[in-house]
């Protein structure tokens, strides 16, 4: 804008009013860039952020999307969302039963990120949180039908602490074991392997979703019984009467 | 206007060519056209390496360049950031790391101290885009509605800034045409051809250099950045000024040459308004060579 002293009325009601105009548009465009990102910012469950990437909100005001994480990822599994995709433009995500995290020991596309979008912090892959695998489909999982599929199990990098085997009673059978795929949430980083590696068609039975999603969470004055009797070295509510249990204490089966 | 000739219809290069010959009146145009191209090629070396790489046909991919406009390393040890994204995140919430806060102190300082809008007329991608809108537009004679005032992109980059602070995203890049693009060319495209051709009808149809001139808010964060900027386009032989209106013909910015070309509200022939986007287009086109590209403290006349 360059300065007129001597500016005439009638330029200077057409400043005011051009003015007035080019701020009624921008706000006009502001809010609609406001809403329209809102719904852009929605995140597919199925999209899984990079190793480190801080909370959903604070990595979209973090990346900028330069994808110098996907050039650094040595196999392939990151990509950029293109427009159109259920992930916001631009940002970097992986589809586990595609192209799964193989979690790198030296986990290079966190010191690849220029802005800590991914959390320079982490550099023990182990304490990566992506996701957090569910299994999912209980119906169509072999190791729920009563069958030693176990792949899940046998591909987890975290093998025996993110994903074990529990030893159940077949109720089908009467007389063999379920050996059910458990997920540990303190274990599991969510780098899809599982979910990659289940042998069902199409859709995997376990699924990593976003922790988020994945998980509830205590309400604040719940209290576990038999944790706060370790912690107090014995019971809180004092002795309690013994009762007698019929029918089992002859050793008859009734 | 002092001579008035039968200039109107007439083809903004047509006196210049006859004046320079063809190679005189597009220099600035095919050394624009250079660096955009050369630009992008930097970025593309890697990824069409990589995917020569995995057909056999190299040995090893070759990275000069990784990453978009957004960020980048070169050579593994340069970074790059684009200063107004990384202002819309700090304002977003987020304080990022040293490699970003240095990339972009280094961008800053390069626009700010040779030229702000340098970034539009020879490294931005859409430039292209609009250039050939409004060649287009001008070849078939297409007369557009008026255009938004051409403050709207000031006010707009306000409104990215505050809407990052208020939604604690990163605004502008929901819509940015520009990084769209180049990701598009570099990452893999998706529905990112509707939004440049969207662009690109709209500074055909709809508003003559609509976009850049009146709405891209990254162009207004670049004007305002090389306010004090040396490189200056400035008109030292405007006393052989004929009145062609070529030159007005083919700015992008056409507001900022008069008061140069005619001493309006000014002495010397320096163009030192922030829109000047630098890219000598107007030297081209004088068959006067009323035009030169020169220094903000070269104040001569001849």
């Amino acid at each position: 804008m360059t300065d007129k002293p001597d500016m005439p009325a009638n330029s200077r009601r057409r400043f005011l009013q051009q003015s007035a105009a080019a701020i009624g548009g921008a706000c006009v465009l502001g809010l609609g860039v406001g809403l329209y990102g809102n719904q852009a910012n929605a995140l597919a469950p199925t999209a899984l952020r990079p190793p480190g990437a801080l909370a959903e909100e604070d990595f979209l005001a973090a990346c900028v999307r330069c994808g110098l994480c996907v050039r650094a990822c040595p196999y392939d599994t990151l990509k950029l969302a293109t427009l159109g995709e259920p992930v916001p433009t631009g940002t970097p995500f992986f589809t586990a039963r595609d192209v799964p995290c193989e979690m790198c020991e030296d986990i290079p596309c966190v010191p690849a990120c220029p802005t800590g979008a991914l959390d320079h912090a982490l550099t023990d892959i182990n304490e990566a949180r992506m996701g957090l695998a569910v299994l999912i489909d209980q119906e169509q999982c072999l190791n729920y039908l009563g069958l030693r599929c176990d792949v899940c199990y046998r591909v987890c990098p975290v093998i025996d602490e993110a994903i074990t085997l529990e030893r159940y009673h077949n109720p089908r059978s009467d007389r063999h074991a379920l050996l059910l795929p458990t997920v540990h949430s303190e274990h599991c980083t969510g780098c899809g392997k599982c979910e990659q590696a289940c042998v069902l068609p199409d859709a995997s039975a376990i699924k990593v979703l976003p922790r988020p999603l994945a998980q509830a969470k205590a309400a604040d004055h719940y209290r576990k019984g038999w944790e706060e009797k370790d912690k107090a070295g014995g019971s809180l509510i004092g002795d309690q009467i013994q009762l007698p249990v019929r029918g089992l204490d002859t050793g008859e089966a009734p | 206007m002092s001579s008035p000739r039968s200039v109107a219809g007439r083809k903004p290069t047509a006196a210049a060519r006859e004046t320079k010959g063809w190679l005189g009146a597009n220099r600035f145009l095919l050394l624009r056209r250079a660096s955009q191209l050369g630009f992008l090629g930097l970025f593309l070396i890697g990824p069409i390496s990589l995917w020569l790489a995995r057909n056999g046909r190299l040995e090893q991919a070759w990275w000069p360049v990784k990453g978009n406009l957004a960020s980048s390393v070169t050579l593994d040890t340069l970074p790059l950031t684009d200063p107004y994204m990384l202002l819309q995140g700090l304002l977003a919430g987020h304080l990022p790391e040293t490699a970003a806060l240095t990339g972009a102190l280094i961008v800053l300082l390069f626009y700010g101290l040779i030229g702000g809008r340098l970034y539009c007329a020879w490294f931005c991608p859409i430039n292209p885009v609009t250039d050939a809108a409004g060649w287009l537009r001008r070849t078939l004679k297409i007369k557009t509605s008026p255009t938004p005032p051409e403050s709207l992109r000031r006010w707009l980059l306000l409104a990215t800034l505050l809407v990052s602070l208020i939604t604690g995203g990163i605004a502008w890049e929901w819509v940015n045409p520009i990084s769209m693009l180049h990701r598009a060319l570099i990452f893999g495209a998706g529905a990112a051809w509707g939004v440049v051709a969207a662009v690109f009808l709209y500074d055909l149809l709809f508003a003559a250099r609509g976009w850049c001139g009146h709405v891209c808010p990254v162009g207004a964060f670049y004007g305002l950045l090389g306010k004090f900027a040396l490189l200056r386009v400035a008109a030292p032989r405007r006393r052989a000024c004929d009145d062609c209106m070529d030159c007005f013909k083919v700015c992008p910015e056409p507001q900022v040459i008069r008061p140069a070309l005619k001493a309006a509200g000014q002495d010397h022939p320096l163009i030192l308004s922030s829109d000047c986007t630098t890219c000598g287009r107007c030297v081209d086109v004088c068959s006067q060579d009323v035009f030169r590209l020169t220094t903000r403290f070269n104040r001569s006349e001849s």
